[in-house]
C-alpha cells in the first residue's frame, strides 16, 4: 500500500515536472548531532532552504555512526534509501557495489570538482569513473598537540623525529609530567599506531602496509620497529588510561597534567572551546615524519526516485562543495575545506598549516588516507588490524608476535 | 458450528502467537544459520560458501579471548552468585528482626539496569577515582587495585559487578525455597538433637534441588547474553581483553560490516545455550512423563 502510494506520488511528481520545475527535496541521514557538529549541519540546512529546497533531517546519534549505518541498512533493504547519507572512504565503494548509489557527475562536472579537489580525495568520491559522493571537509589525523607552558618550563621543543619524541618524553617523565595523554580505546590506539607507521616507515611504507596490505610490508623489520615504538610509548601514558575518552585526554594536556596528545584535529575544537589560543597556550604540529593522513567526511548520494528528489540531490551536492558552505562548515567543525581554492583568512594557524601541508603532500604523493578512521580500508580489514594493535598496546605481547598476528589477522579478514 | 468452535477455540486463540514465534524466533534462527554459511559483508547475501565464516571465527584470536572470557565469567559468576545467594538466604532465614527491610536492600541492585551497574562500578574500580585512590588517600600509598585497567584481571571486574547485581535475586529464589521446606521435618530433626548446620546440609539443601536448577538456568543465560555490562564497565577493553561473544557479535555486525562473521558467532552462542538448556528441558519433560 505504502509502496503504491509512493509510486503514485512519484508519477504525479513526474507529470508535474513536465510543466513546472520540481521542488528540490532531500532526506539527509547523518550522525552530526553534538554541539559544534549540529551547528555545522544547520548551516547546510539553511542554505538548502534558501535555495527553495525542503530538507528532511534524519539524524541518528550513537556508536560513532554504527546506529546510523544500521538505520541505513534497513532503509536500503526496504527499497527506500535516503537522498544523501554521511558516508566516507571505502564505505562509499562498498555501497556502490550493492548497486544503490546515484551518479552525480553532471553536477560535479558543471562545478569543476576535479579542478578544486586534491586528486587522492577526489578518488574517494568516484565510483568507477562517475561521481557518487560530495566531500565536506578534511580532518588531519597525524597531529601532535602540546601544552606550550609545560614544554617551555622543561625546555622541550616540538619533536620532529620519533627519537626526539622519546627523548622529550623521558625528560618530561623525569620532571613528573605525564608525557603522553592517551585514551585506551581501540580507535585511539590505532590513531597513534598509524602516525608511528607513517613516521618510522615513511609514506611509501604506509601505503604498502596499511593501504595495499602487502604481507611483506606487514611482516617487515620496519613494522617490528613500529611495534617497538608503540611499546615504548606505552611507558609514557599514565596507568589510568584505559577506556578514557579522547576529550578527557585533551583536557589533561589543557590542564597541564600531560604534555602531548596524538589525535586528529577535532582535538583543536576542545582547546578552542576552552578559550585557549593556538601557538600560545597550545601548540600543534604534524607528528614526526613526512606525509599527511586525512579523514574526509562526505555525503554519498543514493539512488532515489522522482524529479523532486533528484533535483534535491543535485542541489545538495552543489551546495556541499560550494566555497561558502565549505568555509562556514569547517570553521565550525575545526577541520579544513576539501577544496583547495577557499580563502583561509578566517581560519586559525593550525588549519593553515594543515591546508598548506595538504597542498604540498598532494603534489608529492604523500597525501594518504587514514586507516584508523575508515578511509583506507574496509571495515573488516581495518578492524582486524585494530584488534592486533590494541591487543599489543594493552598487553605484554612481543613485537615479533604482533607482526605475525597482524599478517594472520589481515589474511583472515576477507 | 458452536461445537467446532468449542473444540478448536484454544487452537484458534493460540495460533497467532504460535505463528509469530515460528517466524520471529525459529524463522530468524534459520535465516541466521543460512547467512552464517555465506560471505555476507555489508548486506546479507544468500550464496552458500560452506563453513568459511566458522573457519575465520575459530582462527580469530579475538574470538578465542571472547570464548575464554565466557568460560571464566560464566563459571565464576554462576558459582559465586549461587553460593553467596544461598549464604545470604540462610542467614536471612534465622528469623531475624527487620528481615523485610534487609531483604529489600539485597534485592535492590536487581532494580538497576546493567548499564547503571556497569557505570557505577567503572567509577568505583577506576584506579584514579575509586577504591585505589581512596585507600591510598587514607595513608597506604602502596595499595594497588588496578584490575579494571589490567588486561589479565579486567574480566574479574565484570564478574564482581555481575555478582553484585544478581546475588540478591538468587537469594530471593533460595529464600523462597528454604521457606517451602516442610517445617514438620525440621522440627522433628531438632527434637532429635541434630545440629542446625546438619539440618541444612542433610535435609533442607538437598530438598531444594529444583531451585538450584532454576537459579542455574537463569544465571547461565544471563552470563551468555551479557553485553550491556561489558559495554558500560570496560567497553571490551583494555584492548579486547574483556570481549564476550555477544560484544564480538555486535562489533562484527554493526561496526565492521561483516554480517557473515556476526551470524556465525551468533550460531555458536546459540549452540552454547542449547548445550545448557536442552539437557534441562529433557530432564524436566521426562520427570513430567514419569
Amino acid at each position: 500500500m505504502k509502496r503504491f502510494a509512493f509510486a503514485t506520488v512519484s508519477t504525479l511528481a513526474v507529470a508535474a515536472a513536465s510543466s513546472v520545475v520540481a521542488e528540490p527535496q532531500a532526506e539527509v541521514l547523518h550522525w552530526w548531532t553534538s554541539g559544534g557538529e549540529a551547528k555545522s549541519v544547520a548551516v547546510l540546512q539553511e542554505e538548502f532552504a534558501a535555495n527553495g529546497g525542503t530538507w528532511t533531517d534524519m539524524p541518528v546519534a550513537g556508536g560513532g555512526g554504527d546506529a546510523a549505518m544500521t538505520a541505513l541498512r534497513a532503509r536500503v533493504l526496504s527499497g527506500n534509501a535516503p537522498t544523501a547519507v554521511q558516508l566516507k572512504g571505502p564505505a562509499i565503494q562498498e555501497w556502490y557495489e550493492e548497486g544503490v548509489l546515484a551518479d552525480i557527475s553532471s553536477v560535479a562536472e558543471a562545478e569543476g570538482w576535479a579542478d578544486v579537489l586534491p586528486a587522492s580525495i577526489a578518488g574517494h568520491m568516484m565510483c568507477e569513473g562517475t561521481w557518487c559522493a560530495a566531500p565536506v571537509n578534511v580532518h588531519r589525523i597525524d597531529w601532535i598537540w602540546a601544552n606550550a607552558d609545560i614544554l617551555a618550563a622543561n625546555d622541550v621543543e616540538m619533536p620532529t623525529t620519533w627519537d626526539e619524541f622519546n627523548a622529550a618524553a623521558e625528560k618530561l617523565q623525569a620532571a613528573g609530567v605525564i608525557p603522553l595523554a592517551h585514551g585506551g580505546q581501540a580507535w585511539q590506539d590505532a590513531t597513534v599506531f598509524e602516525a608511528v607507521v607513517m613516521g618510522l616507515g615513511g609514506p611509501e611504507f604506509y601505503q604498502k602496509a596499511l593501504v595495499d596490505l602487502d604481507p611483506e610490508a606487514l611482516t617487515s623489520d620496519t613494522m617490528v620497529q613500529v611495534f617497538d615504538q608503540m611499546r615504548t610509548m606505552r611507558g609514557y601514558v599514565d596507568e589510568n588510561f584505559s577506556g578514557r575518552d579522547w576529550n578527557l585526554a585533551t583536557a589533561m594536556v589543557m590542564n597541564g597534567e600531560a604534555a602531548f596528545q596524538i589525535m586528529g584535529d577535532w582535538a583543536k575544537g576542545e582547546f578552542l572551546a576552552a578559550g585557549k589560543t593556538p601557538g600560545e597556550d597550545f601548540l600543534c604540529a604534524s607528528t614526526p615524519g613526512d606525509g599527511y593522513l586525512y579523514n574526509v567526511d562526505s555525503f554519498a548520494m543514493f539512488e532515489v526516485e522522482g524529479d523532486d528528489n533528484r533535483a534535491g540531490q543535485e542541489l545538495l551536492a552543489k551546495l556541499i562543495v560550494a566555497p561558502n558552505f565549505q568555509e562556514v562548515f569547517n570553521l565550525n567543525k575545526g577541520s579544513i575545506p576539501a577544496r583547495t581554492d577557499v580563502a583561509l583568512d578566517a581560519f586559525d594557524i593550525c588549519a593553515k598549516i594543515s591546508a598548506e601541508d595538504m597542498g604540498s603532500t598532494s603534489a608529492g604523493g604523500s597525501l594518504l588516507p587514514s586507516y584508523a578512521h575508515g578511509m583506507a580500508l574496509r571495515g573488516s580489514q581495518a578492524g582486524a588490524i585494530t584488534d592486533v594493535v590494541t591487543a599489543h598496546f594493552n598487553s605484554d605481547m612481543s613485537s615479533a608476535d604482533a607482526v605475525q598476528q597482524l599478517a594472520d589477522a589481515v589474511a583472515n579478514s576477507y | 458450528m458452536s461445537e467446532w468452535l468449542e473444540n478448536h477455540l484454544p487452537k484458534v486463540v493460540l495460533a497467532p502467537s504460535f505463528i509469530a514465534v515460528l517466524i520471529f524466533v525459529y524463522g530468524f534462527i534459520g535465516w541466521t544459520a543460512w547467512v552464517s554459511l555465506t560471505r555476507s559483508k555489508l548486506l546479507p547475501k544468500y550464496e552458500i560458501h560452506g563453513f568459511i565464516q566458522y573457519e575465520r571465527l575459530f582462527d580469530s584470536p579475538r574470538w578465542d579471548t571472547a570464548i575464554n572470557n565466557l568460560y571464566i565469567f560464566g563459571a565464576l559468576f554462576i558459582v559465586i552468585a549461587m553460593v553467596l545467594g544461598l549464604l545470604l538466604a540462610i542467614l536471612l532465614d534465622q528469623k531475624i528482626r527487620v528481615e523485610g527491610a534487609i531483604r529489600t536492600i539485597y534485592l535492590y541492585p536487581m532494580a538497576l539496569s546493567m548499564i547503571v551497574t556497569g557505570t557505577a562500578w567503572k567509577w568505583i574500580l577506576n584506579p584514579g577515582l575509586g577504591i585505589e585512590s581512596m585507600v591510598q588517600g587514607w595513608g597506604f600509598p602502596n595499595f594497588e587495585f588496578d584490575w579494571l585497567v589490567n588486561p589479565d584481571y579486567a574480566i574479574y571486574t565484570i564478574v564482581i559487578a555481575a555478582i553484585w547485581q544478581s546475588s540478591g535475586f538468587v537469594m530471593a529464589l533460595f529464600l523462597a525455597g528454604l521457606r517451602s521446606v516442610d517445617g514438620e521435618i525440621i522440627k522433628a530433626a531438632q527434637v532429635d538433637g541434630i545440629p542446625t548446620w546438619r539440618i541444612y546440609t542433610a535435609i533442607i539443601i538437598p530438598s531444594m534441588a529444583p531451585i538450584f536448577l532454576s537459579a542455574f538456568i537463569v544465571l547461565a543465560h544471563l552470563a551468555i547474553k551479557s553485553f550491556d555490562l561489558v559495554i558500560a564497565l570496560t567497553g571490551g577493553g583494555p584492548g579486547y581483553a574483556t570481549d564476550l561473544p555477544a560484544t564480538y557479535m555486535y562489533a562484527m555486525a554493526f561496526s565492521r560490516g561483516d554480517i557473515g562473521q556476526a551470524a556465525s558467532s551468533a550460531m555458536i552462542m546459540m549452540l552454547v545455550v542449547f548445550a545448557i538448556v536442552v539437557p534441562y528441558l529433557y530432564s524436566e519433560l521426562r520427570a513430567k512423563n514419569d
